[in-house]
């Protein structure tokens, strides 16, 4: 689905990431950790294509992120989706109609597409905020309804930056369990996060991979955990 | 290009519809329609000025007759059987004293002496389309009728051709830069419009929106202001241009300022042309600063 072969990445001079391989299997579920800076929201935007590599190969579905033009890259996006922890939206679009904008760039929002916002909407929690503007969310409801967002094209792969970052323990507790359950649809989840204690409480629920981001390399994590 | 140009209301909603550029589109682009169907008239009417010059002059010239009193109808009828024999002159007419006096009329009164001043006799002469020998008929003129003075119009009918050819040719200049100027504005508006909605940009490409459905939301969005725009502005033009008053045919030039005949199907192009202009524009501003924020 995505993989990564030997990636670097340079940015103002520097090298952020170095010498990656990764491949992200189907159904697989990932965890990716490092100190702040380490890298992680990159590596995350290597991985959707949004940035491209300064070295090696990004495959997204078989094909090469550099050999790829914008266009091409964003029509590998709709099969990909994507939790920012800063979660942005579109202010003046209603929460209902920010979840469903993928399926409206995609061409895809006909009825009975838009059928399935309802149930999705009770499925993250957020029946009765359809109409609120993002704004009026408080940081756990915004979470949830990027959640929405990023799944409601059912992509094959999920990656969250942080998506636990802005809320208490029971509502990340909450947004987990709805990634967990997103996994055994069969979803491969990648979730950025330096949170140790969210990614024991997966273990005991999900099977997962940890990596760490340290000193520019990707490593496999998990004696420590 | 079609998509471009498709209602595709789901689309144009995830641009914000607020913003100064919204007011900025349509009051210039209804300005720029307003002076367009104006400098429009004006190459109309002055093309239609020189055809009309060139038309009425080309084949007509005069002779003017200066004699003394009682040899004025002799050296009259001379000059209009040179005339007559003269290959390439269709017909001569010596003026009677009334249509003189009509000449003279609007610089000096409708009560004009004419038959007590020394006006010189006029003849008028209508050319064949081959025209004749100027240079031969004045060599006759002058030696069978020394107070004969051919004028074949030449001399000033071709300045005014030319001014009227150049004014046409102005108005059209003034079209083209209007368009320009409208595709100036409509593109720092485009530009701010852009600029302002990075956010709203990094949104719709997180979620799958490639750069053509983006520039669509943003184009479409353009492209209606400057349609709605120039439809005012060319229909406040119109309406001046029908209130503008008529002075009779002593008016001149300013009272044929406007559309005659088909020609009012001239200002109907301007919104559609406009919004070609707004969409062009809109399109390329898109394309670059989408590159630049990739």
């Amino acid at each position: 689905m995505i993989e990564l072969e030997n990636v670097a990445y340079s940015y103002g001079g520097g090298e952020l990431l170095s010498d990656i391989s990764l491949t992200l299997a189907p159904a697989s579920f990932h965890f990716l950790t490092g100190p702040s800076g380490a890298g992680k929201t990159t590596f995350l935007k290597l991985c959707y294509g949004a940035l491209r590599p300064t070295g090696g190969h990004v495959r997204l579905f078989e094909r090469d992120v550099t050999q790829m033009d914008r266009d091409a890259v964003a029509l590998s996006r709709r099969r990909i989706g994507v939790v920012h922890q800063d979660c942005q939206f579109l202010d003046h679009l209603s929460v209902a109609d920010n979840i469903a904008l993928p399926l409206v760039v995609s061409g895809q929002d006909s009825a009975g597409e838009l059928a399935n916002l309802r149930e999705l909407m009770g499925w993250v929690g957020l029946t009765g905020r359809a109409d609120a503007l993002p704004p009026e969310l408080s940081g756990g409801e915004r979470q949830r309804a990027a959640l929405a967002r990023a799944v409601i094209m059912s992509p094959d792969v999920i990656l969250a930056d942080e998506p636990t970052g802005n809320v208490d323990w029971e509502m990340s507790q909450r947004l987990l369990k709805l990634l967990v359950e997103l996994n055994r649809m069969g979803k491969t989840i990648m979730i950025a996060t330096h949170d140790l204690s969210l990614i024991r409480a997966a273990k005991q629920q999900v099977q997962s991979r940890v990596l760490r981001i340290s000193n520019r390399r990707l490593q496999l994590a998990g004696a420590d955990l | 290009m079609r998509g471009l140009v498709a209602s595709d209301a789901a689309a144009d909603r995830v641009v914000p519809p607020a913003g100064f550029t919204v007011r900025l589109t349509l009051f210039t682009s209804a300005a720029m329609a307003f002076l367009a169907v104006f400098a429009l008239a004006l190459s109309l009417a002055s093309g239609r000025l020189a055809q009309n010059w060139g038309d009425q002059l080309a084949r007509s010239s005069t002779v003017r007759i200066s004699a003394a009193a009682e040899e004025m109808a002799a050296q009259t009828a001379a000059a209009l059987r040179v005339l007559e024999t003269t290959p390439g002159v269709e017909s001569a007419r010596a003026l009677t004293a009334e249509e003189q006096q009509a000449l003279l009329e609007p610089w000096f009164g409708p009560d004009l002496p004419v038959a007590t001043l020394p006006v010189p006799q006029l003849i008028d002469i209508t050319e064949t389309d081959d025209g004749y020998d100027a240079a031969g008929l004045r060599l006759r003129l002058s030696a069978e009728v020394p107070g004969a003075v051919l004028d074949d119009h030449t001399r000033w009918r071709r300045p005014l051709v030319a001014a009227a050819s150049r004014l046409r040719l102005l108005g059209w200049v003034s079209i083209g830069l209007i368009a320009a100027a409208t595709g100036a504005m409509i593109t720092l508006a485009a530009n701010a419009a852009l600029a302002a909605n990075a956010q709203v940009i990094a949104v719709l490409r997180l979620v799958g929106a490639t750069d053509a459905y983006i520039a669509g939301a943003f184009v479409r969005r353009f492209t209606l202001r400057a349609l709605g725009g120039a439809a005012v502005g060319t229909c406040l033009a119109v309406i001046g241009i029908l209130l503008m008053p008529d002075a009779g045919e002593a008016g001149g030039f300013l009272t044929g300022l406007g559309f005659q005949g088909w020609h009012w199907i001239w200002p109907l192009a301007v919104p559609p042309l406009a919004a070609l202009v707004a969409l062009l524009a809109t399109q390329a501003a898109a394309r670059r600063v989408l590159g630049e924020l990739a």
